[in-house]
């Protein structure tokens, strides 16, 4: 949707404070599949520790279970592909839903995307810090602070992030190692491996530098939550909360299958 | 690109088509049809099977998981059916002709690089029942295709 004779497509922009992480991916999956506008979806941290696989994501593999069901933390399935995370009030979340027609010069594709995505954030951060995208990444010289995940439809796609603004160790220990690790991390632990966004930039510095990015391409009109149509809900939903009986079914295949290798 | 010809070759040599090869970019094979948004159908009377073409799964990348449909379930002209996760995207799967799922791949459970490797042979994702064979005239043969791609990536 263009703005007639001006050229620069419209985005509807929606800044959320501590809004569920599962509220906002069905939110954002819901505008990917049934809306036909451009949107900006900032929300400055979610409200409660919870993790977060990708589409194809298996528990099993990528969280501790049996801590996880002890302290009950939240695990959610997300629709955009990608790897683990877990999230809590010092993350912060952009996304960015867009018609591919109207970023024309932008191929809709896995790697075009993120080489779009990178050089807007190098608006963002405009130096500081080295910022770079590194493989799928975002990194302040090597040290990762956020990461990245798609969708891509016929038409449309979405491209977001989930930012480290700060983060907790304890958190961090619900997740596994995953197999798959981006060449660039070395073999490195946890802690050598990423880097706190607030050792590099404000918090307010950082969404408004966002916001004026995003808004060199796209003319952008602010939307309250409740200010959006959710009419239309016709749309397959592939993001879900996994059920604590799932979890538990999960845990106990895996010590079955354990104590079944170990007596081989 | 030689290899990937060489494959080619294999290929249209086994199922007794010819091919077309675009220099440097991905592989066309004749006598298939091709949608939009890169699905390649063969039509088999009644049947047909589906896949995602040789420059989509260049474009995607590593594809590391396939989302299959359940057997039985109606698929329509243009709509998703499934989708596949390569690197950090999902990436949906457009049916390219109407009808009722008869086969998946389960092949790709286990095995998603298929995908990548052999998009036009073991790495086809469904069978299909027809269910309007006039459907397959709004797709486009290989000498389109090859020139909607070329003209797709010349605009970027």
């Amino acid at each position: 949707m263009r703005v007639k004779n001006v050229g620069v497509p419209l985005m509807n922009l929606v800044k959320l404070r501590g809004t569920p992480i599962l509220q906002q991916l069905l939110l954002e999956e819901r505008l990917l599949r049934s809306s036909s506008a451009n949107w900006c979806i900032l929300n400055d941290g979610t409200n409660l520790p919870t993790i977060v696989m990708g589409f194809s994501g298996k528990p099993c593999e990528l969280v501790e279970l049996q801590p996880v069901l002890r302290d009950r933390i939240p695990v959610i399935k997300r629709f955009t592909g990608g790897g683990t995370v877990i999230v809590d009030e010092n993350t912060l979340f952009v996304s960015l839903i867009c018609n591919r027609n109207d970023l024309p010069d932008v191929l809709p594709y896995p790697p075009s995307l993120m080489a779009w995505s990178g050089s807007l954030y190098s608006q963002v951060f405009n130096g500081i810090g080295d910022f770079q995208l590194r493989e799928n990444d975002y990194v302040f010289g090597d040290r990762k602070f956020g990461g990245n995940a798609q969708s891509i439809t016929r038409n449309r796609w979405i491209h977001h992030t989930s930012f480290l603004w700060d983060y907790s160790e304890t958190n961090m220990s619900y997740l596994k190692l995953p197999s798959k690790v981006p060449q660039y991390r070395l073999g490195r632990d946890h802690t050598d491996f990423v880097c706190r966004m607030k050792d590099y930039i404000e918090r307010s510095v950082f969404i408004e530098n966002t916001i004026k990015a995003v808004g060199t391409q796209f003319m952008l009109k602010e939307l309250s939550l409740d200010e959006i149509d959710d009419s239309c809900r016709e749309h397959l939903e592939t993001t879900r909360l996994l059920t604590l009986d799932e979890l538990k079914e999960t845990l106990a295949k895996t010590s079955r299958s354990e104590s079944i290798a170990q007596a081989v | 690109m030689a290899a990937r010809f060489l494959w080619a070759s294999r290929v249209a040599s086994h199922l007794k088509i010819s091919i077309a090869q675009r220099g440097f970019a991905s592989v066309v094979l004749k006598d298939l049809k091709y949608a939009e948004s890169h699905e390649w159908v063969k039509i088999d009377g009644n049947k047909a099977t589906f896949g995602i073409t040789d420059h989509a799964q260049d474009h995607l990348g590593d594809v590391v998981y396939v989302e299959l449909p359940d057997l039985g379930r109606s698929v329509s002209q243009g709509e998703s059916f499934g989708a596949v996760e390569s690197v950090k995207a999902t990436s949906d799967i457009n049916s390219p002709v109407s009808g009722k799922v008869v086969e998946v791949n389960e092949v790709l459970t286990e095995s998603p690089g298929l995908v990548n490797t052999s998009p036009y042979e073991d790495g086809w994702i469904i069978k299909v029942e027809l269910s309007d064979a006039e459907e397959a005239k709004k797709l486009m043969d290989s000498d389109k295709y090859s020139k909607f791609c070329e003209e797709e990536d010349a605009k970027h």
